[in-house]
């Protein structure tokens, strides 16, 4: 597991770790006395079977023993939970929307002023997408981004959030269920139609991190993927004034950024193939 | 003893009807209906297999190749539902119907009508779903989980629904049979703390069976009216909530996952007695383990759902119970080991797979403890490791006990020795490969691959690829079991003692090989020396 890059993905990591000692070690001790038995207790080396049937000291002990381990492992989690579950004094919010089979993101505010019209579709890169095509002929290994394969992780348009800023996430659907997992956050957290879900994070190292989404929702579930490109403080504020510049222009004011072809909040309808308006 | 007078070697079904379709469309003889049972599971076993290896072959390397995303979809869900439903419940059932009036000393079933009925049922429903597959709109491809609103976008609703009213009809029947029996129909002298721990395991799941196959039912028919009848149960915009579809389901979901164990664990503190030739460690501790695992399993549901957005006083809670499941699951583990320690052992084809049921059960439930810390279940979840978590406790722990099982019944059912050879072949064979199919799988889930997606990214593709190996020659092994069993019935000239096993107990073993087709019709004489538990102290 990954130790991620934010500020509480180190929790479900080191927790792993732990959980995993401990299992380690219980088994090295049950599969080893097993073994040893499996050799000393053979029919084939003469041994003859005792008669013993119960020993109540043995059973309270390794009923107790697990107990306790336990305890420590509930005592660990719960403070994990804690902080997870405290999205309070967030300097930023977000909003997002999973639909069939793309995200959408929509930027509610940063630090404590709200922002309007800002918020665009992510979905799954061109060449992805056409390299992912039944029998397409194409071959995954090829999409590349800076050398580095990118191969059904890569969106037209990413999640451009700051380092170091506390961001709360409000997680929805449009349709069906989805889930927004970017493993280097951390955590995952469904999106579900009807209900508005509170996740936060808070990113350390600027970078892009990618996911995918977590939940089955139809025929190109393993085709929605997530990217969060994590930028200073002062860059993210250039990229948001230029964004809201462009939000409150008119229309033709904005050819620049066409050849990625970011959805205007009028292409959302068209896009959303099954999407019935029964949001929230 | 009373079986004397009907002693017979020469006649295998002594007073079974000679018209195929009377003997096996009419009978009401438990160990007919119980050799119906184990055939259709075993067909549905490799069709369920079928598709599993579809979806292996799709996973072989990055890119899609063979099917379109939405036929994968169709495969996991069809995969799923069949081996819950098909395989693995019926094998139980089986197992049961054959092996309980043997154990206890009853001449047949309470209900045997009904047990006709409960088996007849479910080549129906499972003709019903997997014709699915070749109507217009295919089948469900929602996950077998069913989670609306995407489990309404399809166009199998209604036959989905149907078929899992008919499975749960079945279940439901065939476990108010087996508590009637039990409860009724033990011979004089089999107490409750005389039965086997097969027997309790059994008495136990069937109480499960009662009490969630109803909330399952439940939860499909609100399905069906959102989908066909306008309500909104499960639709935000209609004022329902898609989540509570998973607190229902989820509330039948985890108990039905303990009726895939709970007989399993009986099965195996059969068959490792047997063959360390010393009796059940800790008997009773056996039994109060299994009633509070069953418990247990009413309380933990929402573990599936920790990242819906559950309160964090709901994490908490759900948390600590599930962990809680390791106390007295631990507890049958050290008594499996301690049964052992001191015994006089031998490694014939049952015991094999007994034991490695122990180890890699053992390992699933590691990564269930895992799994049960919801801030690491917040990367787990949803991941390939949730995959190979529950692999390892319904393959290599239900299906591994379910082979020991046949192997170590199968001389008593068909009065022939199956081929320890190839017994063994098969043993290896699938013990190496299973493990080369599932455990890859946990290093994919914390590399963070999503399940159920039908491609990946190049990052994933070596452990993938191994995956698949495993999966193909795992598959390939099962049909050494297929020929194992059909030489051991219609082959074999190897005829089995009457106890098949030199430490074999229990009143099963005290009948011919095979056994004959009306067993107990005199209640037998119990002497406490002849049962695996009949000297329980304290």
């Amino acid at each position: 597991m990954t130790r991620g890059a934010a500020e509480w993905s180190s929790e479900p990591y080191f927790l792993n770790n732990v959980a995993l000692g401990v299992c380690v070690v219980i088994g090295v001790l049950v599969f080893g006395a097993m073994f040893i038995a499996m050799f000393r207790f053979r029919k084939s080396r003469g041994a003859v079977a005792e008669k013993w049937s119960h020993n109540t000291t043995l059973e309270i002990v390794w009923t107790t023993i697990p107990v306790i381990i336990l305890i420590v492992l509930a005592y660990l989690a719960t403070g994990g939970l804690r902080t997870f579950a405290d999205t309070t004094g967030s300097e930023m919010t977000v909003k997002v929307t999973g639909y069939q089979w793309k995200w959408r993101y929509d930027y509610v505010d940063y630090k404590g002023k709200a922002i309007d019209k800002v918020g665009f579709m992510s979905k799954l890169d061109r060449e992805s997408d056409e390299t992912r095509q039944l029998n397409s002929g194409l071959d995954p290994n090829a999409v590349k981004v800076d050398g580095y394969n990118t191969y059904l992780i890569n969106v037209d348009k990413p999640l451009v959030v700051p380092v170091g800023t506390k961001i709360r996430f409000v997680i929805t659907a449009g349709d069906v269920i989805h889930s927004w997992w970017v493993p280097a956050l951390g955590w995952k957290m469904d999106a579900i139609p009807g209900i508005v879900n509170a996740a936060w994070t808070n990113i350390k190292e600027p970078g892009e991190y990618r996911g995918q989404c977590a939940e089955l929702c139809g025929q190109d579930h393993g085709f929605m993927p997530i990217v969060v490109k994590a930028v200073p403080k002062a860059e993210f504020e250039q990229w948001l004034a230029e964004q809201q510049a462009q939000a409150t222009q008119p229309a033709p004011a904005a050819p620049a950024a066409a050849s990625t072809a970011p959805a205007p909040a009028t292409a959302q309808a068209s896009d959303a193939p099954v999407s019935q308006g029964h949001q929230g | 003893m009373a079986h004397a007078a009907t002693h017979d070697h020469h006649d295998d079904h002594h007073g079974a009807p000679k018209n195929f379709f009377v003997r096996w469309c009419m009978s009401t003889n438990h160990k007919d209906i119980g050799t119906l049972y184990l055939v259709f599971s075993l067909l549905m076993f490799f069709i369920g297999g079928s598709f599993a290896m579809v979806i292996r072959a799709e996973l072989f390397k990055p890119g899609m190749q063979l099917v379109q995303p939405y036929f994968f979809n169709e495969m996991t869900t069809m995969h799923a539902l069949v081996m819950i439903f098909g395989a693995v419940m019926p094998a139980f059932v089986g197992l049961g119907n054959w092996m309980i009036p043997l154990m206890i000393g009853a001449p047949d079933m309470a209900l045997p009508r009904m047990n006709n009925l409960s088996f007849w049922i479910l080549p129906f429903a499972f003709a019903l779903l997997l014709s699915t597959l070749f109507l217009p709109g295919g089948g469900p491809a929602g996950g077998w989980t069913m989670y609306p609103p995407l489990s309404l976008q399809g166009d199998s609703v209604a036959y989905v629904v149907f078929a899992v009213h008919l499975m749960g009809i079945s279940s439901i029947m065939g476990a108010i049979n087996i508590i009637a029996t039990i409860l009724n129909m033990r011979a004089p002298g089999m107490d409750l703390l005389k039965m086997p721990v097969f027997v309790w395991s059994w008495l136990i799941t069937a109480f499960l069976l009662i009490a969630v196959m109803p909330v399952l039912a439940g939860a499909v028919t609100m399905l069906l009216t959102d989908k066909y009848f306008g309500t909104s149960f499960f639709n935000a915009a209609g004022g329902g909530d898609p989540v509570l579809f998973q607190h229902i389901f989820w509330f039948f979901g985890h108990p039905e996952v303990y009726i895939m164990i709970l007989p399993a664990f009986g099965l195996v503190s059969e068959i490792i007695p047997t063959f360390a030739r010393k009796p059940i460690f800790g008997y009773k501790a056996m039994v109060f383990a299994i009633a509070s695992i069953a418990f247990l399993s009413f309380i933990v549901w929402a573990h599936h759902m920790f990242a819906v957005g559950l309160p964090l006083g709901g994490e908490i809670f759900f948390m600590y119970a599930t962990m809680l499941i390791a106390v007295p699951t631990g507890v049958k583990v050290f008594n499996w080991v301690s049964t052992m320690w001191g015994g006089s052992m031998t490694f014939e084809t049952p015991m094999l797979f007994a034991v490695a049921f122990v180890i890699l059960f053992t390992i699933g439930g590691f990564s269930g403890l895992m799994l049960a810390l919801a801030p690491a279940d917040f990367q787990y979840h949803d991941s390939y490791f949730v995959v190979a978590h529950f692999h390892y406790v319904l393959v290599t722990g239900a299906i591994f006990a379910i082979i020991a099982a046949t192997y170590y019944w199968l001389p008593k059912w068909t009065g022939h020795m199956y081929s320890e050879t190839w017994g063994k072949i098969h043993f290896w064979n699938s013990v190496i490969w299973v493990n080369v199919l599932f455990f890859p799988q946990h290093f994919l889930g914390l590399a963070g691959m999503p399940r159920r997606i039908p491609d990946y990214n190049v990052a994933f593709a070596n452990f993938n690829m191994i995956s698949s190996i495993g999966g193909f020659l795992f598959g390939a092994s099962q049909l050494i079991f297929l020929g194992v069993i059909v030489h051991a019935v219609w082959f074999s000239k190897k005829k089995a003692a009457d106890r098949v096993w030199e430490g074999a107990k229990g009143l099963e073993w005290t009948v011919p090989s095979p056994a004959p087709y009306h067993t107990f019709d005199v209640p037998p004489v119990i002497h406490d020396d002849e049962l695996a538990h009949g000297h329980v102290e304290d």
